[in-house]
């Protein structure tokens, strides 16, 4: 019997550590990825990194300006796109809602948030490059657009449900009626968890690379909104796919880069707006 | 007389004004909704009408077929989607039990606190684009798979077919890896909640009888959990099919079919990303198009699957949250 009870708490031990062992694991892997990314990109991040076009192939220097720019651009097209529709689907699937169709909408909704983001590229291409007839800024905004409006809908309705019903009640009860309710108490009440998911969407389209290799593509140089444009996320996975050397330290500046906005998007939008909000999915 | 006449109108004008403003608002914002709905039923559509061209040509042999051939214009998809089964499932092997034993860890063993700042780390790391992980696995976890752990695997299991040939460093068993890095988020994330939903007279009721915290756990709080953490399994599995940046920076791109696992491959995802941008003539446009199709179809099979089982488990799945 005491063998036995000995073995049990063997078992126990052993097991319990080994959970241990792997959130051990789970969240070191973070702290390699950082660690590697600011070893590696530090060294070549200078001025002339932010402000230079990138120069000929195995050529020493040059920067990624234009990648820069080309991603803001991209990103602020698709947020003009994304962040109003996806809001106000939010605020139909929360207030407005009936049963039937806004469970339609719902799943919808999910479903377009869980299709591989190179599939959204593959639609983008079928809408803006095939009758334009050339890559564009506008084809990888669109499609940028596309991710971010399921995921903007969903937090928003989140938020709005979690305002207390009391509110509610109190503003329709001073005689307000249910629009006014919503843009006056309850978009407001809900106001810090919105913002939250917003940036949270906005941070994780900035990275998405796959949508874009056929939509916008790249460029050597600056582009406009119909031209094909270069991006961070792309030129990361073109200069770390090349063969050569400086591009290579290239890629991981600009990786270093990108995860930084990336993750201090994340931070910001958990830390600071609002504490505790749980992955959005 | 004058007065009455003038005080009557007022409170209705008022009331039939706002009854008016709110059928505006809500036809706007319906407008919204209904527009998720469009882009959805239009995306569809459109691989459905781009990749006429091949589905008319090839019919079913596209998905059977294991030639993959731009020259001679054939086209079969079967090394690709072998390629992205056997990726994912490599990446579940590994991100499975990691994941629960994270979330178990966060979930029944450590302090709130602790709890909540280490998931907080982990669903940052589900923050990190998949270019990024592309990157670090080019040049560390290839290397790595490369002198170490493909030589070693080598070593033990030699004498099976999935452990035989030569090491180039870029193939399935890095796909895998770097996968199941990226999938283990969403397991850990999604397990962690479905454990602490579990009610807690289910852990004292195992205690008291008992039961050491691991047979607890074990027994009365995982098996409680169970459909939430399927859930997360089929979350993790949806995004491994799907990924494509990290897996095409690794996978090698060679268009056969090969038992070993050290061997270089593509996936569905990954193949659309190498060729699309350079495919010229329209059957082999249709044909990327239709792998998309078929990537469209896998993913949403199994994230369906996967929100209904957290719908169940959670409780707030898709009604609430």
């Amino acid at each position: 019997m005491t063998s036995r009870n000995a073995r049990r708490n063997m078992v126990n031990k052993v097991m319990l550590t080994l959970c241990g062992v792997c959130a051990f694991l789970t969240v070191s892997t973070l702290f390699l990825i950082l660690g590697y990314l600011i070893y590696h990109g530090a060294q070549s991040l200078n001025p002339g990194f932010f402000t230079h076009l990138p120069v000929g192939e195995g050529e020493a220097g040059g920067g990624i300006a234009n990648s820069i720019l080309g991603t803001a651009e991209i990103v602020v097209m698709a947020t003009l796109i994304g962040l109003p529709v996806g809001f106000f689907a939010g605020v139909y699937l929360a207030e407005f809602g009936g049963k039937t169709f806004p469970f339609i909408v719902r799943y919808t909704a999910d479903l377009l948030n869980g299709i591989p983001s190179i599939v959204i590229g593959i639609f983008a291409w079928t809408v803006v490059v095939v009758p334009m007839h050339h890559f564009s800024a506008l084809a990888g905004g669109l499609a940028l657009s596309i991710m971010l409006i399921p995921i903007t809908a969903r937090s928003t309705e989140q938020f709005l449900l979690e305002v207390p019903r009391s509110l509610r009640e109190g503003a329709l009860a001073l005689g307000a009626n249910k629009w006014r309710t919503i843009a006056s108490v309850i978009v407001p009440a809900a106001r810090k968890g919105i913002m939250t998911g917003m940036i949270l969407g906005v941070a994780r389209i900035s990275g998405e690379t796959a949508p874009l290799l056929f939509t916008s593509l790249s460029n050597q140089y600056w582009s406009g909104f119909s031209e094909p444009t270069a991006s961070l996320p792309v030129t990361i996975y073109n200069y770390a796919t090349s063969a050569y050397e400086d591009w290579h330290q290239l890629a991981w500046a600009a990786g270093l880069v990108l995860l930084a906005l990336v993750l201090l998007a994340n931070i910001a939008a958990r830390m600071v707006i609002s504490r505790g909000t749980s992955l959005p999915r | 007389m004058a007065t009455s006449t003038a005080a009557v109108p007022r409170p209705a004008s008022i009331q039939k004004r706002r009854f008016g403003a709110d059928e505006v608002a809500y036809g706007f914002t319906l407008l919204f909704a209904l527009a998720i709905l469009v882009v959805t039923i239009l995306l569809v559509y459109q691989l459905w009408v781009h990749s006429a061209a091949s589905r008319q040509k090839f019919g079913f042999s596209f998905i059977t077929s294991t030639s993959w051939d731009p020259v001679a214009e054939k086209y079969g998809a079967l090394p690709f989607i072998y390629g992205t089964v056997i990726t994912s499932f490599l990446a579940l092997l590994i991100s499975v039990p990691l994941g629960i034993g994270a979330a178990v860890y966060l979930a029944e063993l450590a302090p709130p606190k602790v709890s909540n700042s280490l998931t907080f780390l982990v669903e940052l790391l589900a923050a990190v684009p998949s270019v990024i992980y592309g990157l670090i696995a080019i040049f560390t976890l290839v290397p790595l798979m490369r002198n170490y752990l493909d030589p070693a695997l080598q070593a033990v299991g030699g004498s099976l077919t999935l452990f035989k040939g030569r090491i180039f460093g870029y193939g399935y068993l890095t796909a895998g890896v770097i996968l199941s890095i990226m999938t283990f988020p969403f397991i850990i994330s999604v397990s962690r909640e479905a454990l602490m939903a579990v009610p807690r007279e289910q852990r004292e009721a195992a205690l008291a009888l008992g039961a050491t915290k691991w047979e607890s756990t074990f027994n009365a709080v995982l098996p409680f959990a169970r459909l939430g953490i399927l859930g997360s399994i089929f979350l993790a599995l949806a995004r491994a099919l799907g990924e494509t940046m990290a897996v095409t920076m690794v996978i090698g791109n060679s268009n056969a079919i090969q038992a070993s696992l050290f061997a270089p491959g593509q996936t569905i995802a990954a193949v659309i990303a190498n060729e699309f941008s350079e495919a010229t003539g329209n059957t082999y446009l249709a044909a990327l198009v239709e792998l998309g199709l078929v990537l469209f179809v896998l993913t949403m099979v199994i994230n369906g699957l996967a929100q209904l089982m957290i719908m169940v488990t959670t409780k707030k799945g898709s009604a609430k949250a």
